[in-house]
């Protein structure tokens, strides 16, 4: 990493492959990244298999995760790379070991990338910064979830009508609006879509009551809109993606969850009333009952099994950009 | 000591009006002379500064600054700090209590006013205002007063009990010193690390409202009305590093009905807004917050028009293992001693047209004025050879690395400065020289 220094502001420049917000990414960087996504799908078990043996690849989660960690480990091993697994409990973190510390000590021990989830926003520029390696953000406090939003951009090109979801161009989803429902406020999986979807010619509609949506989420990106009436949102939307109320972040807020149900509470009543046709999405975990009714999540209208398995298949691309520079020569085929 | 001769140097004193060529002569610690051009040679000064096409001005007055020590002597210690100080043409600074132990008790006082601490510039204290800066319990003020102080203050923990403030105000008020105050309503800033607005709801980072500096500001203006009202005494509340137009315009009706309210802004409010954080760089993590663009030119509009009294650094220095951290967990505070002139020239001189006259005045006679320092912030005659002599129009670029400060934490390095420093001098020694 070398470090530019223009005026007042300084620029950080980030191992090439590195992957922090999704604001790195090119509509160019989203298509290669989505066609190799498609070729590793394609690629035989055993072909795959010698894409990155002997790399070595650090897991480093400061948070309990089920999907995006399995995903990003599974990924890497589909691909021949030796994984490790450092989490907060049981590893020197516990004893105040700082990010840095910890990141340049997976490092000495030979890690050429390293996935880090943490609950602090930005931590991820911090380990990138600090290690120079390449960093995969695998969500960072309420900042971003840039692989999530990767997987969803590709759940939708797969699942809506005349889209390819083996390439990506800034019309990749014309004519398509998404409403992102729910605790916007404390949300990477939200941040990072609304900066995305814009980029491949979505309409993005972040729903939700003010405290947990204020106003100014519609600066988060071009084509972006507040929406507080889910009802009317729905509607006009073609996708649906529910997020969870991340109790743990309120901190303080209070929340009438009986009347947050009523107004947002995604149920087959209101689908089939509003948007029979929708795509129904969730990064996971539900909360059945809550953000969404377990029809509805089980239902046909639901791609949320298809983003985890998507999930797999697009962190498998990032491995493999992290651990090419940010090319893709490895990947002949 | 010796004499020290400056000689056809602009020399800028705003609290006498003077804007013109002069020669000074500094003898035995205190200005001697001054003079027209040519007519004090002779004098047989030991050193002779040739001062052509360079500003000499009394030495700039930093009334809030942080130096570590005792307790924290890995980030700075009073020699270093005040170092850095003279590097930045500072002749006077005020040391924030924050120490550990916290400076607020007379021992602690004059263990830090010592000459043993090597400052090399004067050092004068605000001690705290209550024990341990707790907030519930005011210190000594008679005796801390009586062994020295220039005002008192809980810094970077105000005090938040409306009874402790009065008390505070009362008691500073009968001893004709400031009660100076880092306006923030901590209530509403729990888990808060930067300004509240799109920049941090994009960030995913929990925001300080503008509401929360001003309240406590309007909190300790009514205080003021009804102390003045009901005890017939006269406090003086100066607020700290003022950030936003909303504090502002609540001290700027203040001073509209005679209040004794007096505020100081900070060269990275007036220069920087929260998108400077860029990728969440620590060394834009301060407190207040780097603020919108609304609140920065509100703030360049208060020093403008006066409601903003004096710059002051809030030099906060800190170890680069504390600022390599996540955002959230870093500590606040940058240093500033080295880049404040550079700063105000270069925002307020060239970008806004503010007079050198106007800008040595509120880096130095101004803030002398606020904390009661008789003989500073002026070259009136028989005050203190503090003097610092700078190349107004020099354009050039900090370096973080070259800073006399123990600690590097700052979001200018290599950003461009106007206005060098060539020489401080401090009660006639010259402490530093270009």
């Amino acid at each position: 990493m070398t470090q530019e220094s223009q005026g007042s502001k300084k620029i950080f420049l980030y191992a090439p492959g590195s992957l922090l917000s999704v604001a790195d990414l090119t509509v160019a960087d989203v298509s290669a990244i989505l066609t190799v996504t498609t070729r590793l799908e394609q690629m035989a078990h055993a072909q795959r298999a010698t894409l990155l043996a002997g790399r070595r690849i650090a897991l480093l989660f400061y948070e309990s995760s089920t999907r995006t960690r399995t995903s990003f480990e599974l990924a890497a091993k589909s691909l021949g790379a030796t994984t490790t697994l450092v989490s907060d409990k049981s590893s020197s973190i516990e004893k105040g070991e700082s990010l840095k510390d910890t990141g340049l000590t997976l490092r000495a021990l030979g890690a050429e990338c390293i996935i880090l989830r943490h609950p602090s926003s930005g931590a991820p520029f911090v380990l990138a910064r600090e290690t120079s390696l390449p960093v995969l953000n695998a969500g960072d406090g309420m900042h971003e979830h840039p692989s999530q939003a990767l997987l969803d951009a590709r759940t939708m090109l797969m699942r809506l009508p005349g889209r390819d979801a083996a390439r990506a161009t800034a019309k990749s989803l014309d004519g398509v609006t998404v409403v992102i429902t729910g605790d916007i406020l404390h949300s990477r999986v939200a941040r990072s879509n609304a900066w995305l979807l814009p980029q491949l010619g979505a309409k993005v509609l972040l729903c939700g009551p003010e405290r947990l949506l204020p106003e100014m989420a519609s600066s988060l990106g071009d084509g972006v809109e507040i929406a507080r009436d889910f009802d009317a949102a729905l509607r006009r939307s073609q996708v649906v993606m529910m997020l969870r109320i991340q109790k743990e972040r309120l901190a303080g807020l209070e929340l009438d969850l009986a009347d947050y149900i009523a107004r947002y509470q995604l149920n087959g009543e209101r689908l089939a009333a509003q948007a029979p046709d929708a795509l129904v999405m969730h990064p996971g975990p539900m909360i059945r009952g809550l953000e969404i009714a377990g029809d509805v999540a089980d239902g046909p209208n639901s791609a949320i099994e298809l983003q985890v398995s998507n999930g797999l298949s697009v962190r498998s691309a990032l491995l493999l950009r992290a651990l090419s520079e940010g090319g893709f020569e490895s990947v002949t085929v | 000591m010796s004499d020290v001769l400056i000689l056809n140097g602009r020399v800028i004193d705003p609290a006498n009006g003077l804007n013109e060529a002069r020669d000074l002569l500094l003898r035995d610690g205190k200005v001697a002379a001054i003079d027209k051009p040519g007519s004090l040679k002779g004098t047989g000064a030991a050193e002779i500064i040739d001062a052509s096409g360079l500003v000499v001005a009394p030495g700039l007055v930093d009334i809030h600054v942080h130096l570590r020590e005792p307790g924290q002597t890995y980030k700075e210690t009073i020699a270093t700090g005040t170092a850095a100080a003279a590097a930045g043409g500072f002749t006077t600074v005020v040391a924030m209590p924050n120490t550990i132990p916290v400076n607020d008790s007379v021992a602690g006082l004059e263990w830090m006013l010592a000459p043993e601490r090597g400052a090399v510039v004067k050092l004068f204290a605000m001690p705290a205002a209550t024990l341990g800066s707790m907030g519930a319990t005011l210190t000594d003020f008679a005796a801390l007063h009586k062994a020295g102080v220039v005002g008192f203050t809980d810094d970077g923990k105000p005090i938040l009990e409306d009874a402790i403030m009065r008390e505070a105000l009362i008691a500073a008020a009968r001893l004709g010193v400031p009660v100076s105050q880092h306006a923030e309503d901590t209530h509403l800033t729990g888990g808060c690390s930067m300004n509240y607005g799109p920049v941090a709801f994009r960030l995913g980072l929990r925001g300080m409202t503008v509401e929360a500096e001003s309240r406590i500001v309007e909190r300790d203006i009514r205080l003021l009305q009804e102390i003045e009202r009901s005890e017939g005494l006269r406090p003086h509340l100066h607020v700290q590093h003022v950030s936003t137009g909303r504090a502002l315009d609540a001290i700027r009706a203040a001073k509209a009905q005679g209040l004794h309210v007096t505020c100081e802004a900070a060269p990275h409010h007036f220069t920087l807004t929260d998108e400077a954080i860029g990728d969440y760089d620590t060394n834009a993590k301060m407190n207040p917050p780097l603020r919108a663009e609304a609140d920065r030119q509100a703030v360049l509009a208060g020093l403008a028009d006066g409601t903003v009294d004096c710059i002051a650094t809030d030099h906060a220095p800190h170890a680069a293992h504390e600022k390599e951290q996540e955002f959230e967990r870093a500590p606040n505070g940058i240093t500033g001693l080295e880049t404040a002139l550079g700063l105000a020239l270069r925002v307020l001189h060239r970008g806004q047209g503010l007079s050198l006259s106007k800008i040595l005045s509120l880096m130095s006679t101004a803030p002398a004025g606020i904390a009661l320092l008789p003989g500073r912030g002026s070259l009136t005659p028989g005050s203190f050879a503090d003097v610092v002599i700078f190349d107004p129009a020099a354009s050039w670029s900090f370096a973080a690395k070259q800073s006399r400060s123990k600690s590097k934490n700052t979001p200018f390095d290599g950003a461009p400065m106007l206005g060098r420093v060539h020489a401080t001098i401090s009660e006639g020694r010259i402490v530093f020289r270009q």
